[in-house]
């Protein structure tokens, strides 16, 4: 079972410290990197599986980009290494650039060039590009081939983007951020898009703040925060198998003296094996207490029982599986976003 | 299947046409790289507002005019975009693929070059069809003269665009025009500047590139001083350029 404490078995770890294993397209390991002085990546560790799609999730200012842009070769790293293809993204960047695909979260389009010739340049610098008009089809460019990128929306944008960053037919693909500022459908159309680069054996990397994008599109998933990685796993790994019961409460009466978490725990313990006639373990998370155990009615009857004997007021309940949400809350107490 | 580059001459000479559409495609770019010169030619030949001490004044009015033609390409038009490239991420996205950084200077350059054929292929076109005929001996010097000033003011363009702000690389890079315009002894000789300003402006890229390219084209013969102050440029320019670029 997954806990909080940052000596579990989820903590991003030493996994990859024989070197650039061959299941594994980008390794970094003790990645640090500064910008005048202030620390952005701070001995961040990640490994993205070959042919699998790792999705980098933290908050803003977690130090994703800088991660990815030292994994494009952009940025020198301060410290630690980093390998994609077994390569140094600076020292062979000429021999990476052909089989490294990478979307800036800035775009870095030429905002006075037409859509379609943007797309063209980018695909005349590889020896096999893809088909152009099959690429533009599946990403709707052909609406806005003519229109110069300065005037293209944010989504319209994003797409052209993404475009010439898989132009080239890349082993291996840098997505930064996405899907930021694509309505609903033209999301949907970039997750297919890089579940098909994966199934055609592209290792894709992608960042995101957003959980649901981690949840439904990656494989693997690194939480990063503060410039680190605090967690690695596949979205099952992180989030546990098991179904667990959350409740927060407080006490009804104003005047009623506090009581420790880790005490209403013993005493949930002890009421719901007797109500039930079974044990249970309940373990405390911050101030929410935790039954691990898959509801029932006669479970949450047990529950709001104890809690209106002992005085209490249940304030939150839930049920059903963690999300990443809830994983990120227990690692940094903050909420994601 | 290992993915390939195309070969690098196709990367350059891609990225090099890709560079010329843009500035052609561009209207205000058009105005300072071939309209405006032609316009400055033909008043300044066909009127005498300015006196310019001279019966021949296609003869000293044209190579001005090229050597103009050379700094608003090389200089001022490629100051701007390549600082508002840098600014909306493209030098680093282009530098991502098999162009690279190399490859993307490479192609700029070659961009520079084929743009001035172009403009001098123009304006010398039009110079020629009003009476302009220079002196044949001094065409290879004045192609010399031309590819040194191009470097030197392709350095001046790079150092600018990769160390100040976009809006700030737009403002300088117009203001240093329209000076060098003025008193730098590009359209102009020298010697009809005020003397302080005449002496500095022949040790400024603008007024050797100007004064070389009179001198050769009207069978004067080539200026080593010109030669020499425009290599310094280059030279000063390009290691600041080196050291300083920032391509983000």
């Amino acid at each position: 079972m997954p806990d909080s404490s940052p000596t579990g078995p989820l903590r991003a770890g030493p996994a990859s410290s024989a070197g650039p294993a061959p299941g594994h397209a980008v390794v970094v390991e003790g990645l640090v990197k500064r910008y005048r002085g202030t620390e952005a990546v701070s001995g961040l560790d990640l490994v993205a599986p070959t042919g699998a799609i790792t999705a980098v999730l933290g908050p803003n200012g977690a130090g994703k980009t800088s991660t990815i842009e030292c994994c494009e070769g952009l940025r020198r790293p301060d410290g630690g290494t980093v390998r994609v293809l077994g390569l140094d993204p600076v020292a062979d960047a000429r021999r990476l650039r052909p089989r490294v695909g990478a979307m800036l979260q800035d775009g870095g389009l030429p905002s006075t060039v037409p859509a379609a010739e943007v797309l063209r340049h980018v695909a005349t610098m590889y020896a096999h590009p893809r088909d152009l008009g099959e690429l533009s089809e599946r990403l709707g460019l052909h609406a806005f081939a003519r229109t110069q990128v300065r005037r293209l929306s944010g989504g319209q944008r994003q797409r052209l983007a993404l475009a010439t960053a898989v132009v080239g037919g890349p082993e291996v693909v840098f997505l930064d951020e996405p899907s930021a500022g694509l309505d609903p459908q033209a999301r949907l159309a970039v997750w297919q898009l890089v579940r098909e680069l994966r199934d055609q054996g592209t290792t894709v990397i992608i960042t995101t703040h957003q959980m649901s994008e981690a949840e439904q599109l990656a494989e693997h998933v690194v939480i990063v925060d503060h410039g680190r990685a605090i967690a690695a796993g596949s979205p099952a790994e992180l989030v546990g198998t098991d179904d667990v019961v959350r409740l927060a409460v407080r006490p009804w009466s104003t005047a009623a003296r506090p009581v420790a978490p880790a005490e209403q725990a013993t005493a949930l313990a002890e009421a719901l094996g007797s109500a039930t006639g079974a044990p249970h373990r309940v373990t405390v998370d911050g101030e929410t207490l935790e039954v691990h155990t898959a509801a029932d009615p006669a479970l949450l009857h047990a529950v709001a029982g104890w809690a209106a004997h002992a005085g209490l007021l249940v304030t939150s309940l839930t049920t059903g599986r963690r999300t990443l949400e809830d994983v990120f809350l227990d690692l940094t107490g903050r909420t994601l976003r | 299947m290992t993915r390939a580059a195309a070969p690098l001459p196709r990367r350059v000479a891609a990225q090099a046409a890709f560079e010329m559409r843009t500035v052609l495609r561009n209207g205000e770019q058009l105005v300072i790289t071939l309209v405006l010169p032609v316009l400055l030619l033909l008043v300044l030949t066909r009127t005498s507002f300015i006196d310019l001490g001279t019966d021949d004044r296609i003869g000293l009015v044209a190579p001005g005019i090229l050597a103009l033609a050379v700094m608003s390409t090389a200089f001022t038009s490629q100051a701007i975009a390549t600082g508002f490239d840098r600014r909306n991420g493209v030098l680093r996205l282009l530098a991502t693929t098999p162009l690279g950084r190399g490859g993307l200077l490479a192609g700029k350059c070659l961009g520079v070059l084929a743009l001035e054929v172009l403009q001098i292929t123009v304006l010398a076109g039009v110079a020629v069809a009003m009476g302009w005929r220079p002196d044949p001996a001094g065409l290879a010097p004045a192609a010399l003269i031309l590819l040194l000033g191009t470097a030197a003011f392709t350095s001046f363009a790079l150092l600018l665009a990769g160390t100040l702000r976009a809006e700030a690389v737009l403002a300088v890079a117009n203001l240093v025009w329209v000076l060098l315009l003025a008193a730098g002894g590009v359209l102009l000789p020298v010697d009809l500047l005020p003397v302080p300003a005449g002496h500095v402006a022949l040790l400024l890229p603008s007024g050797a590139l100007g004064e070389a390219l009179r001198s050769t084209l009207t069978g004067g013969g080539l200026p080593i001083s010109s030669v020499v102050v425009l290599g310094a440029w280059t030279a000063v320019l390009g290691t600041a350029t080196a050291r300083l670029f920032r391509w983000s």
